[in-house]
């Protein structure tokens, strides 16, 4: 079973002078899968990185490369087969982001370090793929701190990784290059195979890129699984001990806490026309209630994280009498109603008969 | 395209500098208490030919002095390099972080010592004294830097530490004899007065020997620059080449302190300027042009010395704080605009 993983450690416990902090971690990973390390901060992402890389000494247990005890591989041969971007900011004197690449060439130049033209050709190809080609030129110390990212990771690239560890490497990058840098991470491990395990703070993000999950909590590791065992409401908001909002795990965003109070407002809403009214009266601290919404409708799962109480249809059916009544009554008791402008079909034509209710008894507002 | 223009600016500079060399060398001959003219220099250089008395002069005095300010110049200025590598930060050098001042002291007790009792010191011992100096003061700044996470205070630090070997130099020099005192006391400010072709031979093996070493770990250097961390990711021996640093630029700082005493700020403002004019910080390009340039510079601040206010000479120390201070302070108004360091 161990043996075809490419990288897995063994009752692994990381920690900072002698002091544990983690404990047990026994995790494997296969080749060319990309694994994301996600857990409150401080929960100790980052002291399991380093230990794995090598910058702190193990505790106790081990970790493995092709069932090879790490420990026993010379620095040397390590470096040609992990690289690594790290969260430390670097301040090099008088080097062009073209030097910092190259510095990725160590493991392969000679005595003296001295790039050959081969050396060179695989910095301009690296450069290129990170689209960073256009200041190569330039000082390392003048370009953006989104740039320098992407500098870094080329630099890592350069060493021709086997296995690539990145710490946070989202950090100081805005969301177009967020998605850039993960969609070329994406891409290597599925064209060359190589090996990510990186930690991430955005969880929706991690959500959608990662083959794994390994979630980092107190002193052990949390879960460790695919994305779809990891990712429910419940464990997220338990991970990171969520009490002022909520998780939602089909959109991997995160509500903030419903409004509190009796609710005096009604929102009929659907097809997505509800979810900024819904963040706008949670902004304001409006306690709401919504419906009639079917349990597919966009709506419905903003809804449910937002609402005080929401009256809800199974998807493609009729509303049934319950369903209309329990609503009826709410509006009956509604000091306003908001219509967001659902459309009515065969299926909802009830929804109209609340609306006729509602103006009758003058609380009803349109809004467009 | 870009490579080229980097190159032809490297061989520029290494241009300018061979011909600052050339020409601060035969000034150098040519200026003082007796004067040669070129023609007289070259023939005497080339052939140890002419007058007996100027043959002299210049074989016997001028010409070591030279070479041991240019020798103990590239030291110096290749110390402060390694230094500020090794501590991250343009501003660290032997004579800042007390490296100097350590050595001077263990060198002064065993000048007195040995003057004392058996009239004579051989340049051997004043070396490893020098040595032990050096390594004493490192050392404690090590020490503190494991306790002290902050740049500017560690160098508080070390310039402290600098100000207490120096009280304890000055607090033994009060109490020698008087004949001791009269070497002591030019030696303890820095001069290039008492070179000879011992002098030369020993600094000149020591010194290559050490930039060779250096030369030859330009590669864990550069990849250093970019920290520690990054340096270990790629392969760097991190504890070999620590101590290789820290035992490579206190032999330097050592040799130059055992000849010339303490010289000032040759450390920090060669090494800025030098990678200034070239560009690049690359270890590999970097060193040579620093022992040129450090050499140049010394040789220069020496001739300023010996000539300014003849028959006065100066000490070397205070024509380098003239010329090196001001560049510090250039240094800094730069780093605060660039926000590095």
């Amino acid at each position: 079973m161990t043996d075809k993983y490419y990288f897995r450690t063994e009752a692994l416990s990381v920690g900072y002078r002698g002091r544990t902090l983690i404990h047990d971690i026994d995790i494997g990973i296969q080749k060319g899968e990309l694994v994301t390390l996600i857990g409150p901060n401080g929960a100790g992402k980052s002291t399991i990185l380093k230990s794995i890389i090598r910058q702190l000494a193990p505790i106790a247990g081990a970790v493995y490369l092709e069932d090879e005890r790490v420990s026993r591989i010379s620095y040397k041969e390590f470096s040609r087969k992990t690289a690594v971007l790290l969260t430390e900011r670097v301040k090099p004197e008088l080097m062009t982001c073209w030097d910092i690449v190259a510095t990725g060439r160590y493991p392969y130049t000679g005595r003296l370090g001295v790039l050959t033209e081969e050396d060179r050709a695989i910095v301009r190809k690296v450069m290129e793929e990170a689209r960073i080609e256009d200041f190569a030129e330039k000082d390392f110390g003048e370009i953006s701190d989104g740039q320098k990212q992407r500098v870094l990771l080329a630099r890592a690239l350069c060493q021709e990784p086997e296995l690539l560890i990145l710490d946070e490497p989202t950090a100081f990058l805005d969301i177009r290059h967020k998605l850039e840098l993960l969609e070329l991470l994406r891409g290597m491990t599925r064209e060359q195979g190589i090996t990510v395990i990186m930690s991430l703070h955005e969880i929706d993000l991690a959500q959608k890129v990662s083959d794994k999950i390994l979630c980092v909590k107190g002193d052990k590791i949390f879960r460790y699984g695919a994305p779809a065992e990891i990712f429910n409401d419940a464990l997220i908001g338990e991970l990171y001990g969520i009490e002022n909002g909520s998780y939602n795990a089909a959109f991997g965003s995160v509500e903030m806490n419903k409004p509190e109070g009796e609710p005096k407002t009604f929102v009929i809403s659907g097809c997505g026309s509800g979810i900024s009214v819904f963040r706008g009266l949670q902004r304001e601290g409006v306690p709401f209630e919504a419906g009639i919404l079917y349990k597919n409708d966009i709506d419905y799962q903003i809804a449910s994280s937002l609402a005080a109480r929401v009256y809800a249809e199974e998807p493609f059916h009729f509303i049934r009498d319950d369903t209309y009544a329990a609503a009826l009554n709410a509006i009956r008791k509604s000091e306003k109603v908001l219509d967001t402008g659902v459309p009515i079909g065969d299926c909802n034509h009830r929804l109209a008969e609340l609306i006729e209710e509602a103006r009758k008894r003058g609380v009803y507002q349109k809004l467009s | 395209m870009n490579n080229f223009k980097r190159r032809a600016r490297y061989e520029l500079v290494f241009l300018l500098m061979i011909l600052a060399f050339c020409l601060i060398t035969v000034l150098n001959i040519n200026s003082g208490s007796v004067n040669i003219p070129l023609r007289r220099i070259l023939t005497i250089l080339f052939t140890r030919s002419g007058d007996p008395t100027e043959v002299g002069i210049i074989w016997k005095i001028r010409l070591p002095r030279i070479l041991t300010a240019a020798i103990l110049g590239g030291a110096l200025s290749l110390s402060g390099f390694l230094l500020q590598t090794f501590f991250q930060n343009p501003i660290a050098g032997p004579y800042v972080l007390g490296i100097s001042s350590g050595a001077k002291m263990t060198v002064a007790v065993v000048m007195i010592y040995f003057l004392d009792r058996y009239n004579q010191v051989s340049s051997y011992l004043l070396i490893a004294a020098a040595f032990a100096g050096a390594m004493l003061s490192t050392g404690f700044i090590l020490l503190l830097s494991r306790k002290i996470n902050s740049m500017p205070i560690l160098l508080v630090a070390g310039i402290m530490v600098g100000y207490i070997c120096s009280a304890i130099t000055d607090f033994i020099v009060t109490f020698a004899s008087d004949s001791d005192i009269v070497n002591l006391h030019s030696w303890s400010l820095g001069s290039f007065s008492g070179a000879n072709w011992g002098t030369v031979s020993i600094a000149a093996w020591i010194v290559g020997i050490t930039f060779a070493a250096v030369f030859l770990m330009s590669k864990p250097l550069g990849a250093f620059q970019l920290g520690e961390n990054y340096a270990k990711s790629v392969g760097v021996n991190i504890r070999f080449f620590k101590v290789a640093i820290i035992l490579l630029s206190s032999v330097l700082s050592a040799c130059v302190t055992a000849f010339a005493g303490p010289i000032s700020f040759v450390g920090i403002a060669v090494p800025f300027l030098v990678k200034k004019a070239l560009n690049t910080a690359n270890p590999l390009v970097v060193t040579p042009a620093l022992f040129l340039g450090g050499a140049v510079f010394c040789m220069f601040s020496d001739l300023i010395a010996r000539t300014a206010f003849a028959p006065t000479e100066l000490n070397v120390s205070t024509v380098t704080a003239m010329f090196g201070a001001p560049v510090v302070i250039l240094m800094m108004l730069f780093y605060r605009k660039e926000k590095v360091g």
